[in-house]
This record gives structure tokens, C-alpha cells and sequence, in this order.
């Protein structure tokens, strides 16, 4: 039944993405790719990935599609050319040359699921019998991702605020055909276009009963997401996409700049880089203790309650700078005005 | 057991094929991106596969069950991070589509060079 | 008491990152300048004391959280890392150091802790590659810098840089997702992810096929990132219209770092496992080296735009770099290795050089700067310096890993004096696009109305004055280090000859 399963997801998948490069419309393209994610997360659920589902659902479905459709309100809808047929005769070529690479690789590969192939013989185990013993954690993907390669983790965490960064540094340039208007008018300018766009969909009544419903609930989820993660799939990362998700959504419904009242860009700018020096701080208090850096369990007496504080800890370091990035990026696509 | 693991493999390049392909002709950038996204997503199936273990569950230790047998979780530790690395790439790069825009007016490559050319 | 000197692989990333996320929160806003060029420096001085402790015969090797190797993520720095780390920090010192009032007209005030503390995040990558001893945390430090380098980018003033980082980006991600497939399949065969425990058990499964289509994916994916010919298409543009102190950060260590990375995962990895690795390396990467020399040297002959006709000198020295390692033998590495130091050193005087240019010339077209040597000697003087390094003239620190390039193609027969005839005629050509900017510059006439070859109305010269104190000052430290290290190369040569014997498993 699975297999039956497995193969007509992964069908269903192939068939999204020929449509999504198909297409025309890039409407169509983007929803059509939040179905590829949520297809995707699908399979990694089969594939007992559940923390990676809870991921590329949130992420990928979620959070990935609002962004391609903010952009698309900016740049428009349409994709004027196909592409042309020299274009289309060497990316076929590349294309066929790497594909016929993998398909290569794929006949000398261990078998599926195969329990005695070197990925589950070699290190896994360790981490499974580890776990149980020296961090004493249920979850083991929260375990490695925390405490066994927190370093990568801590990594990760950089590379979401380097794009938060990165997205308030690019709209924060004033764009060179409309500088005319100077700063006087341009906030003239911007209160007005606050209230022409600014009021989402305060005068709609069923998505607002609605909405208002879920929001308490979808933050909720999202606390028990980041607090959980230890016992059950989930973490940082998905617990800080679905609290920005309650929040984006208390943004549609009352317009976006009343949600930036309610969490202003520089207590968010705050999040992005508090979480991150969060994280950091953990390592280095463990140097101070004579541990190595990242290591939790100096942290209390007990090494094993050590590494409860540590994953705690910069797993709340993780939720503050997700939500506060993907925030900051949200808020920079909607209240940027159409040139 | 032994096909679906081949299929999955060969999803994995065909999805793979089909981002790459967007990705080197389409002129729109959005579109670029979109199959960009694709081109990364195959990968993830990849490592997601090869940690599965036949029989197995989840790496949930719960308390009372012996001998319970696990998928590998760090393969999935690896996606999760390349998950949001994937989504931090992809929102500079639409940050950086919305400026091509606002500079341009377009967004499609071929206007861009024709523009720049003059 | 802690011994901090044990910590020094992990602090010489942490300091870095974390100093990025406080500077972005720094006010007043214009302390982030002075915040960045502290930590960047303190950067520095890690990499230094990090140096003087492997050319002592001390290994660093430190377990992130106190892990064993190859579960948890473990650093380490032999002679080649230290090599890289001194030239990143190194080149991000004196370019912010130089680049103040540079930056300050190029970023907006209000934008500039975003920027600084972009800086810092690519600075903070850069180091963390070398430093790290596993694979993926390999790819997760390629992708802070790879990111923070498109937001540098992308601060440049003139809009065609919008077009120029997308194009980056998308290869730099093609590029990244290529070695993650890679490292994904040598996984697959392997089940580990630290680089010395996959070269102990690479050996079992070297003749299968997943292994070899892995080393096909990782080396097509860093040459990706280090703009090796003919996949060098995002960078001459990149560089030409980031902001000009950008361009000398970037231009004297990005690619270097990708090269390292590229060496270092073919030589340790697969060179001792995999079975006529060392000649399909070489048949692949020497036409390309020498492709990359020839073909790049002579589109800069005849490039006019200043900065786009030294990006693709760089995209030449990296064909010199990749030229020695395609040898494969000691000889060749120690050059390519020395080649690295010396080109990071040339070529960022050369663009500190037109980033002084740059503070009184808009406009940085070649018939534009004609006569510019006459206002700004003293610059010009160190472009000069500079030019001559990257030819490879006596005295300066490029005749040195000419010099040991030579020597080690000659090793190679009939081959060797093919490349030597190569090496030969694009030094030439060096010297004929040096000679070029210098002729403009010093014998050059200003373009008058009546000669129609300046089309843009910017094409006056503003203030035809030296360039600010503290740049000037930092182009002359970078010329000087040019003939020092050309008299004394003794520093660069150890840690290469190092390095090379480590990665040809020689013994010393």
C-alpha cells in the first residue's frame, strides 16, 4: 500500500513540475509549486522524515509561496517570451549530459531501505544509542541538529539573518528612476499609499471571523512546535515559520502596516540579530566553563540536564531570529510600493 | 522494495533535469527561480531516500518499545538545514528581482541585455 | 584558566559572525565602519597567531561541542587553511581599513550597518571553509559568504549590478547544490561526513560508480564558484560594478577560497583512492588552465573599462592557480599554492589602486583616465608596483610564483615546455595590458570635446587630486608587501611547500 502510495506521489510530483516550467502564467507557476512542496512533504513523511515534512510544509508551501506572490504583486504576472530555441537546445544538452551522469550513479547504489548499507551502519547508530544515553532527548533529529552538529545549526541560523540583511539592505535603496519626489513628499506619499493598500481585509467579514479565529491557535501551534521539538518533530525553525505565519496572516486580514504597529521593523531587526547572538552566547559561555564551545554539558553539574539547557536554549535563539527574518522579509515585499 | 528505491533515484534526476532545465532557458527571472527551487528540491528527496530504513519509523525513541528501528535522522538533520538555506537564497533572489524590476521595468533577461546594450 | 590558544579555530570564525549581528544593531549608525574594521582586524590577528602556530609544528584540530570526529563537526588548520585564513582576514582588514570614505559615498548612511554587518557574514564564510574539517559544514559556511557577497554586490551604485548578482546567484546556488549532490552520494557510499574519516573509507567503494560521478559533481560545482574557465561568466561583471572596495575584498579572496576548497577535495579525498584520478584530474583542468590564461589575457587587451579588464586578468590568474595543481605533482601545488598569495596580494593593490582612481574619476573608462598620473602620482606609482607583481617581473612577489610555476611545468617533458610556451606569451600579454592603463595614465592626453570618444557627460574629471590620506596610505602597504614578498618570500613558500607535501602525502 505504501509503494502504491510512494509511487503515485512521486508520479504526482514529476507531472507538478512539468506543468509548473510549462506554464505561462506565473500565477499559476508559484501555487502550482506550493503543491510541489506539499506533494514533497508528503513523501518525506513516508520516508519517516517527519521533522522534515513539518519543514518543507511550513517553508516550502508556506512561507516560500507568500514571498513569490509579494514579488509578483511587485513585478507582474506574465512571462513574455518562451524560450528560445538555442536556449532550449543547450540546456537540453547540458541537461540530458548531467541526467544520464545521475542515472549512471544510480545502478552500483545500495538498495533502498537496505539496513546494512554504510549511511545506517556508520555513524547513525551512534547517534541513536548516544542520544539515549548523553543527552536523553526522545527526538534524535532535534538531538544531531542541536547538540551532535549544533555548529551547522548555529550556522543556519546566520544564513537566515544574512538574507534578512540582505532583503532590508535591498529596499532600503531608493529606486534612481522615481528619486524625484524627496523626502517631504515621499512621506506624503507613503501615508497615503498606507491607507490605499494598507488595509488588507478589515472590511470583509467572514475571512475576518475567521481569521481571527485561528490566529491564537496558529501561535499556539506554534509555541508547542518550539517547546516540543525535543519530544516530538518540530523545533526553531518550523516553530518561528508558523508563529510569522499567524502573524502574516493578522497582517492580510488588518493590513500591513497595523501589523507593524503591533511589532514595529526595529523590534524585529532586535529579533534577527537577538536569536542569532542568542545561539552564539550559549557557545561561548560553554568556553568560559572550560568546555569546548557548544558544549552543553558544562552547563549545569549534571551533563545531562547541561545539554536540556543548552538545546532549550538556542533552539528559543533559533524561533527568535526565523520569525523575526521572515518578518522583516515579508514586511519589506508588502509595503514596498509598485514603481 | 528494491524499484520503488530505483524510482525514487530517478525521480530524483528527472526533477532535478526538469529545475536545471528552467533554470538555463527560461528568460523570465522569476521563472529562473522557481525552477532553481525545483533544481534544490531534488536534491532533498535524495538524501531523504537514502536514509530510509525498511520497517522503520521515525527516530522518536519512545519510552517502552524495544528494539523499535529507525531512519536515519541525519540526512534529515542535513535537508532541514538545506531547507531554510534554500529559502534564504530564494528570497535575496526575489529581493533582487523586485530591484531589477523597479531599475528595469522588466524582468525579462532578454530586455534587460537589449536594454543595457544601448 | 581557559587556554584560549586551543579555542583560536573556533574563534577565529565566531568573533566574525557574531560581531556581524552587533554591529547590525550598532548606533549611532556610523560606528559600524569603525565596529567591522575592529572585528575584521581582530579577525586578522587569530589568522596570525593561528600561522605562527603551525609554522611551530603545532596541528590545530578542535571537536564543536566536544564531539568525537566523526560524529560531531570538527575544525582544523594545517599550513594551507592558515595560508587562506591570512589572506581573507587579511584582505578584509586593509579594505576597510582603505575603504571609508570610499564606501561612504557609495552606501548611504542609513543602510551602512546592513552593509558592514553583510561584510562581516562574508568575511565570517570565507574563514569558516577553510577552518572546517566536514563536508557540509563546509556547504553551510560557502552559502553565509556566497549570500553575503550578493548583498556587497549589489550596493553598487550603478544599477547593471542588479543583473550582474542575479546571474551570480544563480550560479553560485547551481554551484552549491552541484557539491551537495556530491558530498549527498559520497555519503551514500560511505555513511560519513568528515573529511579525514571519508578518506580512510572512500577507499572500499573508489571503483564505484556513485563515487566517481560524486568526485564529477563536487569538481564541476566549486569550479563553478571559483570562475573557472569557461564557467566564469558571473564574475567579470560582478566585479565590475560592485562598490570599487568590494571589488578588492572579493577580487583578493572570494574565488581563492572556492580553489582551496576544490584543491583540498581533490587531493585529500579522492587523489590517493580513487584509480587514475591524478590523470583524469589533469586531462580535465590543464586545457582549461590553459584556456582560461590565454583566452582571458587577451579579451583584457582589449577591454576599456578599467575594472572589467583586471576581473578578467582574474579570471586568468586562476587558470596560473589551477595550471600548477592540474600538474599534480609537489612542485606544481607549491606553485599553485604560492600563486594564490601572491595573486591575492597583486591584485587587491591593483584595485585599491582604482579604488583611489575611482574617489576623483566617475567614470572608470580607460580614455577617461588619460593624463591621471600627472594629478595623482603617488597612485599611479603603486598601480604601477602592482602591475609589474601581476606580470611577474624580479623584485616582485609574482616573479616568484611565476618563477616556481616554471619550474615545476619544466618537470613535466614535452607537456612542460608546452605550458612553459603558455605561461610565456600570457605574461606578455600581461605586460601588454599593464603597459596599456600605465601608457594611458602617465603619456595619455585628455580627451577634448572635438574627439568623440567619451560619450558620457560624467567624463570630467571632478577634482583632479590625490586620493584620500587613508587609502593611499593602506595601496601603498599593499605595494610594498608586493616587492617585499618578491625579496623575501620565505613566509608564503614554507606554508605552500607545506601544504603541497601534506596534500601529496609526502613525507616532509
Amino acid at each position: 500500500m505504501t509503494i502504491i502510495f510512494g509511487v503515485f506521489l512521486l508520479t504526482l510530483m514529476v507531472i507538478t513540475a512539468l506543468a509548473i516550467v510549462h506554464t505561462q502564467h506565473l500565477f499559476v507557476a508559484v501555487i502550482l509549486s506550493g503543491i510541489f512542496s506539499l506533494l514533497m512533504a508528503a513523501n518525506f513523511f513516508l520516508l519517516d522524515a517527519a521533522d522534515v515534512a513539518l519543514t518543507e510544509a511550513a517553508i516550502g508551501a508556506g512561507i516560500s509561496t507568500v514571498l513569490f506572490l509579494g514579488a509578483l504583486t511587485l513585478t507582474g504576472e506574465a512571462e513574455r517570451y518562451r524560450s528560445s530555441s538555442v536556449n532550449r537546445v543547450v540546456a537540453l544538452g547540458v541537461v540530458a549530459a548531467i541526467t544520464l551522469m545521475v542515472i549512471y550513479a544510480t545502478f552500483d547504489k545500495p538498495a533502498f531501505g537496505d539496513p546494512q548499507t554504510p549511511v545506517q551502519q556508520h555513524v547513525a547508530p551512534w547517534y541513536i544509542d548516544t542520544t539515549a544515553n548523553d543527552i536523553d532527548i526522545p527526538n534524535v533529529v532535534t538531538a544531531v541538529l542541536a547538540s551532535f552538529r549544533g555548529y551547522d545549526t548555529l550556522g543556519e541560523v546566520f544564513v537566515v539573518l544574512t538574507a534578512g540583511i540582505g532583503i532590508l539592505f535591498l529596499f532600503s535603496a531608493t529606486p534612481t528612476r522615481r528619486k524625484k519626489p524627496q523626502t517631504e513628499q515621499e512621506s506624503e506619499v507613503e501615508s497615503t499609499a498606507e491607507i490605499k493598500f494598507g488595509e488588507g481585509l478589515r472590511h470583509f467579514l467572514i475571512p475576518q471571523v475567521v481569521g481571527r479565529l485561528l490566529i491564537p491557535f496558529i501561535l499556539l501551534f506554534g509555541l508547542y512546535v518550539q517547546f516540543h521539538g525535543d519530544y516530538g518533530p518540530g523545533g526553531g525553525f518550523q516553530a518561528g515559520a508558523i508563529i510569522a505565519a499567524a502573524i502574516i496572516l493578522y497582517a492580510l486580514l488588518e493590513g500591513e502596516a497595523r501589523a507593524l504597529r503591533v511589532i514595529p521593523q526595529w523590534v524585529l531587526t532586535g529579533m534577527m540579530a537577538g536569536g542569532a547572538i542568542l545561539y552564539s552566547a550559549v557557545g561561548v559561555v560553554c568556553m568560559m566553563l572550560d568546555g569546548n564551545f557548544l558544549e552543553y554539558s558544562v552547563l549545569a553539574a549534571d551533563p545531562i540536564t547541561g545539554q536540556h539547557i543548552g538545546i532549550i536554549v538556542i533552539e528559543a535563539g533559533v524561533g527568535i531570529t526565523v520569525t523575526g527574518v521572515l518578518l522583516s522579509i515579508f514586511h519589506a515585499f508588502a509595503g514596498r510600493r509598485r514603481f | 522494495m528494491e524499484l520503488l528505491g530505483l524510482y525514487h533515484y530517478w525521480v530524483f534526476a528527472v526533477l532535478l533535469m526538469i529545475g536545471f532545465y528552467a533554470v538555463i532557458s527560461k528568460s523570465n527571472l522569476i521563472k529562473k527561480l522557481i525552477g532553481l527551487s525545483i533544481f534544490q528540491a531534488a536534491v532533498f528527496l535524495l538524501y531523504i531516500t537514502m536514509g530510509k530504513v525498511a520497517g522503520g519509523t521515525a527516530p522518536i525513541i519512545q519510552a517502552g518499545v524495544e528494539n523499535a528501528v529507525f531512519s536515519n535522522p541525519l540526512p534529515q538533520v542535513l535537508i532541514l538545514t538545506a531547507i531554510v538555506v534554500g529559502i534564504s537564497t530564494m528570497a535575496l533572489g526575489l529581493g533582487i528581482v523586485v530591484r531589477i524590476k523597479e531599475e528595469y521595468g522588466s524582468i525579462e533577461e532578454r530586455d534587460i541585455q537589449e536594454i543595457d546594450r544601448r | 584558566m581557559i587556554d584560549w590558544n586551543m579555542h583560536l579555530p573556533a574563534l577565529q570564525v565566531i568573533i566574525p559572525m557574531l560581531s556581524a549581528a552587533f554591529v547590525l544593531l550598532l548606533r549611532p549608525r556610523g560606528l559600524a565602519w569603525a565596529g567591522a574594521t575592529a572585528a575584521s582586524a581582530f579577525t586578522f590577528a587569530i589568522a596570525i597567531m593561528l600561522t605562527i602556530g603551525v609554522l611551530d609544528g603545532q596541528s590545530y584540530v578542535y571537536q564543536m561541542g566536544n564531539w568525537p570526529a566523526p560524529y560531531g563537526i570538527e575544525l582544523g588548520v594545517d599550513s594551507f587553511s592558515a595560508l587562506v585564513l591570512l589572506i581573507v582576514s587579511g584582505a578584509s582588514t586593509l579594505a576597510l581599513l582603505a575603504g571609508r570614505k570610499s564606501l561612504d559615498t557609495d552606501i548611504a548612511e542609513e543602510r551602512q550597518p546592513l552593509f558592514y554587518a553583510a561584510w562581516l557574514l562574508a568575511l565570517a564564510g570565507l574563514v569558516g571553509i577553510p577552518v572546517a574539517a566536514d563536508a557540509f559544514n563546509i556547504f553551510v559556511f560557502m552559502e553565509i559568504s556566497s549570500l553575503a557577497s550578493y548583498v556587497l554586490i549589489a550596493g553598487g551604485r550603478d544599477r547593471r549590478a542588479l543583473p550582474a548578482v542575479f546571474k551570480y546567484l544563480v550560479m553560485g546556488t547551481i554551484g552549491a547544490t552541484f557539491y551537495l549532490i556530491g558530498i549527498g552520494l559520497i555519503y551514500l557510499m560511505t555513511g560519513t561526513l568528515n573529511l579525514a574519516d571519508m578518506e580512510l573509507r572512500i577507499h572500499e567503494v573508489a571503483d564505484q560508480k556513485p563515487i566517481l560521478v560524486a568526485a564529477g559533481f563536487i569538481t564541476i560545482g566549486l569550479a563553478l564558484k571559483a570562475a573557472v574557465f569557461p564557467l566564469h561568466v558571473w564574475l567579470p561583471n560582478a566585479y565590475t560594478y560592485s562598490p570599487n572596495i568590494v571589488t578588492v575584498f572579493l577580487a583578493a579572496c572570494a574565488t581563492k577560497v572556492s580553489l582551496y576548497l576544490l584543491i583540498r577535495f581533490d587531493f585529500f579525498v579522492f587523489q590517493p583512492n580513487l584509480i587514475n584520478h591524478d590523470i583524469q584530474f589533469a586531462y580535465f583542468l590543464m586545457p582549461l588552465a590553459v584556456l582560461a590564461i590565454l583566452v582571458a589575457s587577451g579579451v583584457a587587451l582589449f577591454e576599456k573599462n578599467l575594472k572589467r579588464l583586471f576581473a578578467y586578468s582574474s579570471v586568468a590568474q586562476i587558470g596560473y592557480i589551477l595550471l600548477g595543481a592540474s600538474l599534480v605533482s609537489v612542485a606544481g601545488l607549491t606553485a599553485s599554492v604560492v600563486h594564490m598569495f601572491n595573486h591575492g596580494l597583486a591584485k587587491g593593490t591593483v584595485f585599491l589602486a582604482i579604488a583611489c582612481l575611482a574617489t576623483r574619476y566617475t567614470n572608470l573608462r580607460m580614455d577617461n583616465i588619460a593624463g591621471a598620473a600627472k594629478h595623482m602620482p603617488w597612485t599611479m606609482a603603486a598601480f604601477v608596483v602592482a602591475g609589474l607583481s601581476l606580470v611577474g617581473v624580479p623584485g616582485t612577489a609574482g616573479f616568484i610564483s611565476k618563477w616556481y610555476l616554471l619550474s615545476a611545468a619544466l618537470e613535466e617533458g614535452t607537456v612542460g615546455w608546452i605550458l612553459v610556451a603558455a605561461i610565456i606569451v600570457s605574461s606578455l600579454m600581461a605586460m601588454a595590458y599593464v603597459w596599456r592603463v600605465i601608457e594611458t595614465a602617465y603619456f595619455g592626453v585628455q580627451a577634448n570635446g572635438n574627439e568623440p570618444v567619451v560619450t558620457n557627460t560624467q567624463a570630467v574629471i571632478d577634482s583632479p587630486r590625490e586620493a584620500p590620506i587613508a587609502l593611499l596610505s593602506v595601496t601603498w602597504v599593499g605595494a610594498l608587501a608586493n616587492i617585499y614578498y618578491g625579496l623575501a618570500p620565505s613566509l608564503p613558500v614554507t606554508l605552500a611547500t607545506n601544504a603541497a607535501e601534506t596534500l601529496m602525502k609526502v613525507a616532509p
